[in-house]
């Protein structure tokens, strides 16, 4: 059990990362940290081995996306900011011209690139994390990548967000 | 092996990027880069892509840990839920609605496993709380006097028998009721204030779930119980006072509980 606990407890930094640049709020990620959490808790006995890590990532990927689809049928709540053009500030803007490229993406290939190069875990471990084949994953980073240079590069990205 | 005879895919490209290359290759694909300056640039965009997402979020997980999201206190949150008086399996998601610091209620995340409009519905009830808790002259349509107009009228509205619980027994009045929009239709929404003025609201809707399990959410001045039973959902909501609420939400359960009033 410690080490189980231990374990999860040393992932939380990682997952409020992860949560923050998925949700773009501190709020809403911070939620979504204490509902894997508890989630976790109460699945130890589902915790067969292995990486706690992945598992953890696992859990908030598959909750984001419950709140993403149960946001697309209340639509009240979409941020404005979403349908803007970059920022004229460029990369000076704070980041804000990277969040909103990432708000253009696929959620799938928004999970995939953020673990990827956010939390830095393999394309073996997003595989098992997304459910699908290396293949996948790699075709997710790919069009994740080309859709945020396009965006960033200044064009209308080739994709909005999929709902 | 020179560079040449080993054409490089977009792939690898990816896979170099990302540390995915075993040694050998990364060092091949490192030198035919070298000999091609078109893909080096869109190399290199990708790293300042990954650099700008490093730089934007990273410092989060040097940020201390809210005390909310401590293992410890999460561990004793559970096990004080596990008594629950509806004593049944946990589902594995907690709440529906969040709460922004001052900005109080929002409706925001849901979670896994939520029945369909289980989720709205609690939102709303945050939302009604929120909005008529703190109205002094106006709270309700109705006053708690006429509740068994009330009880008629509303359970018309929503086209469903409910009951509009007592709470005297724990020093709750009744100061009255509404009708409100709700996700699913009508909602109907009451109110009751203790001896000190403080607010406690029930929400009630038509869901499209039979039933769930009890669930708690507290922010920093509102908490929340809330639950389906018979196809009808309710949401308590009150000051972040978990012991008080839930002796509020246990009293409401057990009124409007009508199979377990059906047996006794």
């Amino acid at each position: 059990m410690a080490t189980f606990g231990q374990n999860v407890e040393a992932t939380i930094p990682a997952l409020r990362r992860y949560a923050r640049a998925l949700t773009r709020d501190s709020d809403i990620a911070d939620d979504l940290v204490q509902d894997t959490l508890v989630r976790a808790l109460r699945s130890e006995h589902l915790f067969h081995g292995g990486e706690i890590r992945s598992w953890l990532y696992t859990i908030l990927t598959n909750l984001n996306r419950n709140r993403l689809r149960s946001l697309s049928r209340r639509p009240m709540i979409s941020s404005l900011e979403d349908n803007d053009a970059p920022d004229l500030a460029g990369p000076e803007g704070g980041g804000r011209d990277i969040e909103r490229a990432l708000a253009t993406l696929v959620e799938d290939q928004r999970n995939a690139l953020l673990l990827v190069v956010l939390e830095g875990l393999s394309y073996r471990e997003v595989a098992e994390v997304q459910g699908v084949p290396i293949g996948t994953v790699m075709s997710r980073l790919a069009r994740a990548r080309a859709q945020i240079k396009i965006f960033l590069d200044g064009g209308r990205p080739a994709l909005r967000r999929v709902k | 092996m020179t560079t040449s005879d080993s054409p490089v895919t977009e792939e690898e490209l990816h896979a170099y990027v990302d540390g995915e290359l075993p040694a050998d290759r990364q060092e091949a694909v490192a030198a035919w880069l070298a000999a091609h300056p078109e893909h080096a640039a869109l190399v290199a965009g990708w790293r300042a892509q990954a650099d700008r997402i490093r730089a934007r979020y990273g410092a989060v997980a040097g940020e201390p840990v809210p005390e909310r999201l401590k293992l410890d206190r999460l561990l004793r949150q559970d096990r004080s839920s596990g008594r629950r008086w509806l004593g049944y399996a946990a589902a594995a998601s907690v709440a529906a609605f969040l709460i922004g610091g001052g900005a109080g209620w929002a409706a925001r995340g849901v979670t896994a496993a939520a029945p369909s409009n289980f989720d709205a519905i609690t939102a709303d009830a945050l939302e009604a709380y929120k909005l008529y808790v703190v109205e002094v002259r106006h709270p309700v349509e109705v006053p708690g006097s006429e509740r068994t107009h009330m009880t008629q009228w509303l359970s018309k509205r929503l086209d469903s028998e409910l009951r509009i619980p007592d709470l005297q027994s724990i020093g709750l009045k009744l100061v009255g009721g509404r009708l409100l929009p709700g996700p699913t239709g009508a909602a109907a929404f009451y109110m009751y204030e203790g001896p000190s003025g403080e607010r406690f609201t029930i929400y009630c809707a038509k869901a499209a779930t039979p039933e769930t399990a009890l669930r708690f959410k507290e922010g920093q001045r509102f908490a929340a119980f809330y639950w389906v039973d018979d196809k009808v959902a309710y949401a308590v909501s009150g000051p972040a006072d978990r012991d008080r609420l839930e002796q509020v939400a246990k009293t409401v359960y057990e009124q409007v509980d009508k199979s377990g009033a059906r047996k006794s």
